[in-house]
């Protein structure tokens, strides 16, 4: 038997998914009434867990207590029923819905007709006991984001919920809707619900929680009083080791600059200001990183250099060119080769086996047929000396790519992108989702790369990775760079602060100042 | 004739050419909203229409003739869920073989009735005390009890959809299937139910035609009604009233073309024959390029099949 002051107890919990361990044995120990960070690095086995104490997926083993009981859910439904109940990161809301229809769908009464007022009612005292404004009447595609996310977390309360887990719910949020959650988040607490806080920030993890718990690797690494511990200690739990300083290595051999970019301006795709003025420059033999918070412009300046976006100002030069809003086609036989960041999204087609996604940027090369015309036997040829060259690991040429590993589908797509005719790489994210083995051949790419004069952009959420590769390493903040560090200079705790929008050398830029001060 | 009396009686033409076309989009507009589209409308009428006229013929029986269609209609559709919602075949496809199915196997069955006349059928009733209103009640309360019937689904339908819980949770499926599982909703009887009883009023839309209207078999007596069925449903903005009014100017263009013809000017019988359709069509072109782009849209899930990730 569980304790009862334990509103939830999950116990040795296994699951393996083909290629995967996603949970190895993870515990987690929430007491009512408390705000319990679960924090962790992507792919550290975060959502499984959630995804288990919510239903989603059952675990292979192990088990899970609510109130210090042994439970087994089927469906979320069976969770909230349980009193658990999940605002994931993606909203579950019907947009054509008003914001009271959308909180009492699936609920058993009234059983035929419906009333809405009384519902807008029990909607807006809610809202005001737990100061989560929203008009009950409003249409769900009218509201924004952080309205949005009040109406997933009325929904949960209303449903009696009295454990809820929030998946990363600052990462779409504004700053002073983030103040805003906290608040919700601390009366909340105050009044006896169960908050478990998903996240991969240290200073909102420092700010917001009583107690955290760190996940490496599937299994639950570490837990403490939040007071009781410091940024420090959770980074380098979340890592598993205190970030080493950058390997020695021979000083680049820099070239002219491939890539230029000059007070770039370019909107999001929700109509807001995204870059803001962005300048930087690659140089060749160079991997020049961009740090940074998701969601500072990232997306949108990679974009905007290989033409998928308008750049509204500022100019963007490829090896002495101008080469502002051109045509996506024209920046590639420029010599630009994309690494996107959703690479079954953008990079490859997912149906098309791997011959045709090998060939996709190179179909019109004499190599692979004259004119009009694929010869299919060249693309074959082109494809299987890929293959083998990037070590791509597929049962034929002919399986569509969909199918391929995320590691698998990554090296096929760098082999296209790596013998392309190009001087210039923009690579996003890179490895993310990938296991240790094809992490390092990416790597190992990227690196090969750089001694072969290529400049490197290199946008990636994973320090670690950043310092080992780059030679310099810009810190992105709200549509700028907001510092720059060459590789002989790298300090973990400058890149640190300034990602959360201080430059230590400088003052604070920006709305981010009020959010720390706000947070710590 | 009067031109009053002209027009009363295009009016009240209108509402009963137009009533077959009402049951049909009604069943589609159901389906549809709960997200499965079903373009075997043509082949269930022509299903409802030649087993509701067996019915009758064989036991004298209009009301055991009007469940036959129902039940024909039905079963069709339940065959389309089968497809669509458990083996998640593509919806287009499904819909296309079930309206050729429909159409050869109406053909098939109905071949002994060609020209059989049936013993009674549906006449008209004019409703005490409403049939005696100037006009309206000549033009919509002197009808058969099929009319009448459809008059009440409609609005009936209208509520069920915008003021009753069953009603939020059909369309929710139609939307946004992950969220109402995600509550408890159960997505997968509620599209079979839907695409089921979307069945059962195409079927009924063909028997009007057959025990009605005509009333006849006559071998693919429907002639493309339930595609402009399929269409309306989409011009009408998945709206049941909306649906009424486009099955009325269909019926309208319709009747008007007899009269033309009746009156003898001279237009070439097949334009007559076309009108309907394209004047449906463009009428409801206009009307849905005018409405904001926000009421206009489909139920975003439509056409997808729903599987639990």
């Amino acid at each position: 038997m569980g304790t009862a002051e334990n509103a939830v107890e999950i116990r040795n919990v296994t699951k393996r998914f083909p290629g995967v361990v996603a949970s190895n044995g993870a515990n987690l120990c929430v007491r009512r009434g408390e705000i319990h960070a679960l924090l962790g690095e992507n792919g550290a086995g975060k959502s499984t867990l959630m995804n288990m104490l919510t239903g989603l997926i059952r675990p292979d083993s192990g088990e899970i207590l609510i109130n210090g009981e042994r439970v087994s859910m089927r469906s979320p439904a069976d969770a909230i029923a349980l009193g658990i109940g999940m605002v994931h990161q993606h909203f579950r809301l019907v947009q054509t819905f008003t914001v009271a229809e959308n909180i009492t769908l699936g609920m058993p009464t009234p059983r035929f007709r419906l009333d809405m007022a009384p519902i807008e009612r029990e909607v807006s005292e809610f809202s005001a006991r737990y100061g989560l404004e929203v008009n009950p009447r409003a249409k769900v595609w009218q509201l924004s984001v952080g309205e949005q996310q009040r109406v997933e977390i009325i929904k949960m309360l209303y449903r009696g919920v009295r454990v809820l887990i929030l998946d990363e719910p600052t990462a779409v949020l504004t700053p002073n809707e983030v103040k805003e959650l906290f608040d919700t988040m601390r009366r909340m607490a105050a009044a006896g619900e169960t908050l478990i806080f998903i996240s991969h920030k240290l200073d909102e993890v420092m700010s917001i929680s009583d107690r955290v718990t760190v996940l490496r690797a599937g299994k639950d690494v570490f837990t403490a009083d939040t007071a009781s511990t410091n940024v420090r200690e959770l980074a380098s739990k979340m890592v598993g080791r205190e970030l080493a300083p950058p390997p020695e290595r021979p000083r680049g051999v820099f070239g002219r600059p491939v890539l230029e970019v000059d007070g770039l301006k370019a909107l999001g795709d929700r109509g807001e200001m995204a870059l803001k003025g962005l300048s930087l420059t690659v140089r060749e033999g160079e991997i020049h990183g961009i740090a940074g918070v998701a969601g500072n412009g990232q997306r949108e300046l990679a974009e905007t250099i290989t033409g998928l976006r308008r750049a509204l100002e500022g100019k963007v030069v490829i090896n002495g060119k101008d080469y502002t809003n051109r045509r996506p086609r024209a920046i590639i036989e420029a010599g630009v080769s994309h690494i996107p960041e959703d690479r079954l999204g953008m990079g490859l087609a997912g149906n098309l086996p791997l011959t045709d996604n090998a060939i996709m940027k190179d179909y019109r090369e004499d190599e692979i047929g004259p004119g009009m015309v694929i010869d299919s036997g060249r693309a074959t040829a082109w494809t299987r000396d890929l293959v083998s060259r990037f070590q791509v690991k597929a049962p034929t040429l002919r399986t569509p790519v969909r199918l391929l590993s995320g590691g698998n589908s990554q090296k096929l797509l760098l082999a296209r992108e790596a013998t392309h005719d190009h001087n210039v790489v923009v690579a996003v994210h890179p490895t993310r989702g990938l296991d240790v083995g094809a992490t390092e051949a990416v790597h190992d790419v990227l690196l090969a790369q750089r001694s072969s004069g290529v400049g490197i952009l290199l946008i990636s959420e994973d320090l670690e990775e950043l310092i080992v590769l780059c030679d310099r390493i810009s810190v992105m903040f709200e549509g700028k760079i907001i510092g720059s560090l060459e590789r002989e200079d790298v300090d973990i705790d400058r890149i640190g602060l300034m990602m959360a929008g201080i430059d230590p050398q400088g003052a604070a830029h920006g709305k981010g100042a009020d959010q720390v001060e706000a947070g710590v | 004739m009067g031109n009053s009396s002209m027009l009363v009686s295009i009016l009240a033409a209108a509402v009963s050419s137009g009533t077959p076309i009402l049951f049909a989009a009604l069943g589609e507009l159901i389906a549809e909203s709960a997200g499965v589209m079903n373009l075997g409308v043509e082949g269930m009428m022509l299903a409802g229409a030649v087993t509701g006229f067996l019915a009758s013929v064989r036991t004298g029986n209009l009301l055991l003739g009007v469940v036959a269609a129902l039940l024909a209609g039905g079963l069709l559709a339940l065959l389309h869920a089968f497809m669509c919602i458990t083996l998640k075949v593509n919806q287009v496809v499904s819909g296309l073989a079930l309206t050729l199915f429909g159409t050869g196997v109406s053909g098939y069955l109905g071949k002994s009735v060609i020209g059989v006349p049936l013993p009674n059928h549906f006449t008209s009733v004019p409703l005490p005390l409403l049939s005696k209103i100037p006009l309206v009640g000549q033009v919509l309360f002197n009808h058969d009890w099929l009319v009448y019937l459809s008059f009440l689904i409609v609005p009936a339908l209208w509520y069920l959809f915008y003021r009753t819980r069953p009603g939020l949770h059909l369309r929710a499926v139609g939307e946004s299937p992950q969220t109402a599982d995600a509550l408890g909703v159960n997505v997968f009887r509620i599209r079979y139910v839907s695409v089921v009883v979307g069945g059962m009023l195409a079927g009924l839309g063909g028997a009007y035609l057959s025990l009605a209207y005509a009333p006849s078999w006559i071998e693919n007596m429907t002639a493309g009604r339930g595609w402009i069925a399929v269409a309306l449903v989409i011009f009408a903005v998945w709206n049941p009233v909306r649906a009424l009014a486009g099955s009325y100017l269909f019926g309208g263009v319709d009747a008007m073309g007899f009269r033309i013809q009746a009156l003898g000017v001279r237009v070439p019988s097949f334009f007559l024959k076309m009108m309907p359709y394209v004047f449906t069509i463009v009428v409801l072109i206009l009307i849905t390029a005018s409405s904001s782009k926000q009421s206009s849209r489909a139920p975003e899930a439509l056409g997808v099949p729903y599987e639990r990730e």
